[in-house]
This record gives structure tokens, sequence and C-alpha cells, in this order.
């Protein structure tokens, strides 16, 4: 089992793809997503959000990005990071169905 | 006469070169509404999930909101024009404003008064001329609208809706420099106009490449659920678990939805933009071809009348020799 993964900023999808983790900060502290998660809605704060092919521990980045602040929904094993501005910073290697664009810094 | 043809060969001149701008801008035009409505279609993802959030939020909790309460005592409502920068674009901003108009009227017999909000330098120049306060505009993006722009508006209507709070308007003030302080980096734009109790847009929504409506539309208070497209009945949401909490939630949810929903009106007015442009150029350019028809058949009567003329003036100057020789 993997999470589907959708980054999506203000102007376009971000990212999208299967991940193991998905790890963000939100106002109460970093919040790490593994399959199964209950549905959630955070707020997330500006910071990094990390997506993982492996588990906890394992595996490499799929991506990092920077957000300007927006929000995490979690249901069915299905992750959205929705932020109003999101900066790739690093597409791992061997994104598995990952469709990645790159958005000129703002 | 040699005046005449003169006269008509300049306009044919004149009517070709403006054939040929109008040439270029509908095929500029052709070429920018497919990006226009790409951008649209990109910015679909975003405004689904922030629709998809907040009806989470709405259907599993009865969270009382400002943004999401009806008002008992509608006094000023906001409206938000779109229109065009540039003109040559058939009455695309003239729809819009109409539009516009039918709104304030309707609002005025309500009893409502009508704070002018503006995008674009037509409706900027409309209401000017007319000497109608505007609260704010935005210029310079109607044709490809970034999402600053976008969250920009928003967040002045947003503001505007908050400082609608108070009936009394005793505490409005106290109440804006508490909000200030919270947000220090926005003092010097903070925006300082009267408050509203409604917030409505108005822009030309793009259907197709042949059909942009104006439409009006009521932004705030918000009527969840009638978003862009509302979720499948199958498409059942889960019991979310939310954090910290609701309420932290839909403060942050909520003004995202509203910038998310004007940046969706830009984007189709740019598009519908784009496609009026191109349907007023190409009617532009056939008229143009209609016009140096006619200018070259009149050229044409007048230089045979002038070849005409000069035949007979010289028969009859010849005449005039022969008989005085003779």
């Amino acid at each position: 089992m993997t999470l589907r993964v959708q980054v999506v900023s203000a102007e376009k999808e971000v990212w999208s793809g299967e991940a193991g983790i998905v790890v963000a900060r939100t106002t109460d502290g970093e919040i790490g997503v593994l399959t199964g998660h209950q549905p959630t809605l955070a707020v997330l704060l500006e910071g990094e959000v990390r997506v993982g092919t492996g588990g906890i521990g394992s595996g490499g980045d799929a991506l990092t990005a920077r957000i300007d602040g927006g929000f995490l929904s979690v249901e069915n094993d299905t992750v959205l990071v929705v932020a109003e501005r999101v900066t790739i910073a690093d597409t791992g290697a061997g994104t598995s169905g990952g469709r990645s664009s790159g958005r000129p810094a703002a | 006469m040699a005046g005449q043809l003169r006269v008509y060969r300049g306009r044919i001149k004149s009517t070709q070169s403006m054939q040929k701008i109008f040439r270029a801008m509908e095929l500029i035009a052709t070429s920018r509404i497919s990006r226009a409505r790409q951008a649209v279609a990109a910015s679909n993802p975003y405004a689904r999930a922030l629709t998809r959030a907040v009806s989470a939020v709405a259907t599993f909790t009865d969270a009382e909101h400002p943004l999401i309460t009806e008002r008992t005592n509608v006094r000023r409502a906001a409206v938000l024009v779109v229109t065009s920068d540039r003109g040559m674009a058939g009455a695309y901003s003239a729809g819009a404003l109409k539009e516009a108009e039918r709104l304030i009227a309707r609002l005025r017999e309500q009893g409502t008064e009508a704070v002018l909000f503006v995008a674009g330098r037509k409706g900027e120049a409309f209401y000017r001329f007319r000497r109608r306060e505007i609260q704010r505009e935005w210029t310079g993006e109607s044709e490809s609208p970034t999402y600053e722009t976008a969250s920009a508006i928003g967040q002045t209507l947003v503001e505007a809706f908050l400082d609608g709070l108070d009936p009394d308007g005793s505490d409005a003030d106290a109440q804006r420099d508490v909000r200030q302080e919270e947000r220090p980096e926005a003092v010097g734009d903070r925006y300082r106009g009267p408050g509203v109790d409604e917030i409505h847009v108005v822009y030309t929504r793009f259907v197709n490449m042949v059909t942009q409506e104006p439409t009006a539309l009521r932004l705030l208070p918000l009527e969840v659920v009638e978003g862009v497209e509302a979720p499948a009945e199958s498409d059942l949401l889960p019991l979310y678990d939310f954090e910290p909490d609701v309420d932290q939630v839909l403060d942050a949810l909520l003004p995202r939805y509203v910038s998310a929903r004007i940046f969706n009106a830009l984007l189709q007015a740019a598009a519908s933009e784009h496609a009026a442009r191109q349907r007023a150029m190409k009617s532009a350019g056939d008229n143009a071809d209609d016009l140096i028809r006619q200018f070259t058949r009149l050229a044409n009567q007048a230089r045979q009348s002038e070849i005409t003329q000069e035949i007979s003036e010289i028969v009859s100057g010849a005449d005039a020799l022969a008989d005085a020789n003779s």
C-alpha cells in the first residue's frame, strides 16, 4: 500500500505521484502521514514539505518543496498538500509515476 | 478628377495597413485564448481541493464563522467588477459593466449601498468619468492575471467584509487596530474604506469560444458547496480530524477559498477577453476587406472617368485645332 500524493499550488498541480510518507509542519508541530492515517485536515505553516518513497527512516526523498502556508488533507490514503505558492527544492531520482514541473521561484 | 482618385488610393492604403494590425491582433488573441484556458484548467485542482475541504468542514461541524454567517442588516455591499485593461475587444468590458450596473441597481432597490472595487483599466475609466467613488482598483494584469493579484484582491475584500461586522461602528476601529498588530506587514496596505456586509463579483464567464456571459456572483457570505464543481454524491466525505481545531482550520481555509474563487473569476475573464478580442478583430478585419473592395471600385470609377474626360478634352482640343486650321 502506498499513499497517493498530490501537491497543488494556486496556479497548478505541482507534483503528483505515489509515496510512502509525507512530512509537513503544522501549527502544532511536524506531522508525518503514513498509509492508513485517519482523515485529517491540518493547517500548514510556512516551511518544508517532504515526500518520501519509503517508510520512516527508509527510502529516499521523492520531493522536497517549500510552501508558504496552506493545508493538508488526508483521506483514504490520498494526501493533498495545498498551498498558495510551492517551490520545488528537489525531486529525487526514481520517482514512481511522479510528474514534476518546476515553477519559477516566486 | 485626379484629386478624387488620389483620395481613394490613400484610403485604400490606410485601410490595408489597419487590416494588417487587425489580423495581427486576431492571431495574437487566438494564440492567447488557449493559454488562458490552460491557466483556468491548471487552477482547477487548487479550487477543487479548497471546495472539498471547505464543504468537509461545513458538513461535519456547525462552526460559526463570520465569513459564512448571513448578516441580518445588509447596509453596504462590495461589488468587484472585472474588466479589461485595453479596448479592441468589442463589447467585452461594456457587457461586464452593464451587468455591474444591473447588480448595483438591484442592490439599491433592496436599500443596500454599493461599494466599488475594480479590476482593469476600462472599468476604472468608466467609473472615474462618471465621478463614482472607487474604493480600490487593480490594473495592468487583465490579460494574464497572477495569483498574487487575486490574493491581494481577496485580502482587501475579506478585510472590508470583516470591518462591516459591527453595526454601530463603535468597535470597528478598535478591532481594526488589533488586527493591524497581528499583521504588521500589512499595515501600510490595510484597507481603510467603509466596511461591507456582502461581497459580489461581476466577471465574464468563459462558456466556450463563441459564448462568454457577464455574470454576477455573491462571494461572501459564502454559500458553501455551491462551488466550482459540487462533489459527486457517491464521493462521500469522511469524518475528518481537524488540526489544530475547527476554527483555526476555517480561519485558514476561508480566505484562501475566497482568493481562489477570485483567481478563477480573473482567469475566466482573461480567457473571455481574448475570445472577445479575437472576434472583434476578426470582424474588424472583415469590415476592412469590404471597405477596401468598395474603395477599389470607387477608385477604378474615378480613374475611368478621369481617362474619359482626358480623351474628350484631347478630342475637343484636336477638333478646335482642326477648325482653326481649316
